[in-house]
């Protein structure tokens, strides 16, 4: 870089520092509607032009969280949700992964299968919620079940559609050196769809929380879903509000991870 | 026997639902050690269909092709087969990338390696060895894609439309460079292409393919007065144009 610097024309140092400035605003212009938003929220609630006991207030969203990591309750609820998500999520990727590679080695089972994997993508997943409850009883494995089934089938069809998509002639080419099948999946059709196979993982972050959620809605304990449900149905609107508030942090974090797991993944191509 | 490769009485027919198609039909050549061929014809005439079935990755319906006097089934190891496009591998330094073909036969000694650095060394893409595909003009990239096909030792080359991607100027250039490395590593190679200029240019003998049911029509030795017979040289030949009318009247071109 240094180099370069001594290099550059005053037009692209012009050119740069627009680029620069222009970041700046887009950055505040973001922060500055948050702020707002809060302040706005909080000054109608403390004027009581809006009733706080249904739309809650920032101050009293804050002292819900404060008093809920007083009880020491906080991690705990998030803990539960996080790891239901997160074994939700791996199990469903690998899963996933793994039908697809054992659909895609045999055409026979792929053409059989299709028509369930359609019925069972277009089936609302929620409704299986009753079941996986009578099956598994009122515990985390009926949420981890109810997010595996969010996120089966979508992972099979994106992973299996990714490896059908691999060029027909670099598969002639590996048949051509003499390759099994087996090598020709290791070493092209497997590293070829590994951007198919991240993209399902961004979606499977989504769909685990969908899933989680949802199956805490219908049977919890503990987890942020429960003090949402709970929270509704006490009426507590500054416990719903604070779980949600936890919840798109959490799902954020998450997201970024994957993002972050794609970049080592992804150093050398 | 100097006939490297040796083709009988061949044929072929695709099945699908709406009936059958005769993609080859009877079609009879031999090839000498250290020839180059070149297959032009209309397209759909079951060129590249050829290719697969001399590289033993499709069975004839009909007649039989014998590579070194062997009779050819199953993915014959004497053949390389290059494609239009160069398939490297985006995820794989070129230096894994031309090694890929010794590590799916498992032939990956030491001697193999020490084969394919040579290559790498002589063709002027040692330098370029742990650098990526993307890193490469499409030139470069053809090259290290015929470094891969000849890192296996095959006597024989396939080539499938092997410059058809190439911009016109890097193609003439990449005509030239492929060429050269081809008859400095002694090697037979059969290229399908539709350029019909190119076909005069690299070839010792055009094959002039036929319509659907794909035969011979004809075939074209060439023989051209130019000092070197290199691709670009070939074009200045007083012959040149001569092959070219002929060709270009036998493949019978209507739109």
């Amino acid at each position: 870089m240094s180099d370069m610097d001594k290099n550059i024309s005053p037009e692209h140092k012009l050119f740069l520092l627009k680029v620069k400035r222009q970041k700046i605003a887009v950055n505040t212009a973001r922060i500055a509607i948050l702020v707002a938003l809060i302040i706005l929220w909080e000054v109608l609630a403390q004027f009581r032009m809006i009733d706080s006991f249904i739309t809650s207030s920032p101050s009293r969203i804050v002292r819900t969280l404060v008093n809920l990591y007083r009880e020491g309750t906080l991690f705990r609820h998030i803990l539960v949700t996080c790891s239901e998500t997160v074994i939700g999520f791996l199990l469903g990727t690998l899963l996933g992964t793994l039908i697809a590679v054992i659909l895609w080695s045999s055409s026979f089972l792929a053409r059989v299968f299709e028509p369930y994997l359609v019925v069972l993508n277009s089936l609302p997943k929620v409704a299986l919620g009753p079941i996986f409850i009578v099956w598994a009883g009122a515990g985390p494995v009926s949420i981890i079940m109810m997010a595996l089934a969010i996120s089966l089938i979508v992972t099979i069809m994106e992973v299996l559609n990714g490896f059908l998509g691999v060029d027909r002639d670099k598969i002639k080419l590996m048949e051509a050196f003499g390759a099994n099948r087996f090598q020709t999946f290791a070493k092209v059709v497997l590293p070829s769809t590994r951007p198919v196979i991240m993209n399902a993982l961004k979606i499977n972050v989504g769909l685990s929380w969908v899933g989680v959620i949802m199956g805490e809605f219908l049977v919890s304990k503990a987890g942020i879903g429960y003090l949402i449900v709970y929270g509704g149905q006490v009426f507590k609107l500054d416990l719903v509000m604070a779980s949600v508030i936890i919840l798109g942090i959490a799902a954020t974090l998450m997201y970024h991870g994957v993002l972050f797991l794609e970049r080592i993944l992804f150093r050398n191509s | 026997m100097s006939d490297i490769v040796a083709v009988h009485n061949l044929g072929m027919k695709y099945h699908s639902l709406n009936g059958e198609i005769d993609a080859l039909k009877n079609v009879n050549f031999t090839v000498k050690k250290g020839e180059f061929i070149c297959i032009v014809g209309p397209s759909g005439c079951g060129k590249s269909t050829l290719l697969s079935l001399l590289a033993g990755l499709l069975k004839p319906t009909e007649g039989e092709v014998y590579i070194k006097g062997k009779k050819v089934s199953g993915a014959s190891l004497d053949v390389g087969y290059m494609f239009q496009k160069d398939h490297l591998f985006e995820w794989r330094t070129i230096h894994r990338n031309v090694l890929i073909g010794p590590e799916i036969r498992r032939t990956l000694t030491d001697e193999t390696k020490e084969y394919v650095l040579n290559l790498l060394k002589t063709y002027g893409l040692y330098e370029f060895k742990d650098k990526y595909p993307s890193q490469l003009s499409g030139g470069m990239r053809q090259r290290a894609a015929l470094i891969r096909t000849i890192a296996t030792k095959p006597d024989i080359l396939l080539l499938d439309e092997a410059f058809s991607a190439l911009d016109y100027q890097t193609r003439l250039a990449v005509n030239d460079d492929i060429y050269s490395i081809i008859k400095k590593e002694n090697k037979t190679a059969i290229l399908v292409t539709h350029d019909i200029a190119e076909s005069i240019s690299m070839a010792d003998r055009v094959f002039v393919f036929s319509k659907r049911p794909g035969t011979i029509k004809n075939i074209y030795e060439i023989k051209l007065s130019c000092p070197q017979r290199t691709p670009l040289c070939s074009r200045d030949a007083p012959e040149f144009r001569y092959y070219f009318n002929k060709i270009w009247k036998e493949l019978d071109v209507h739109v």
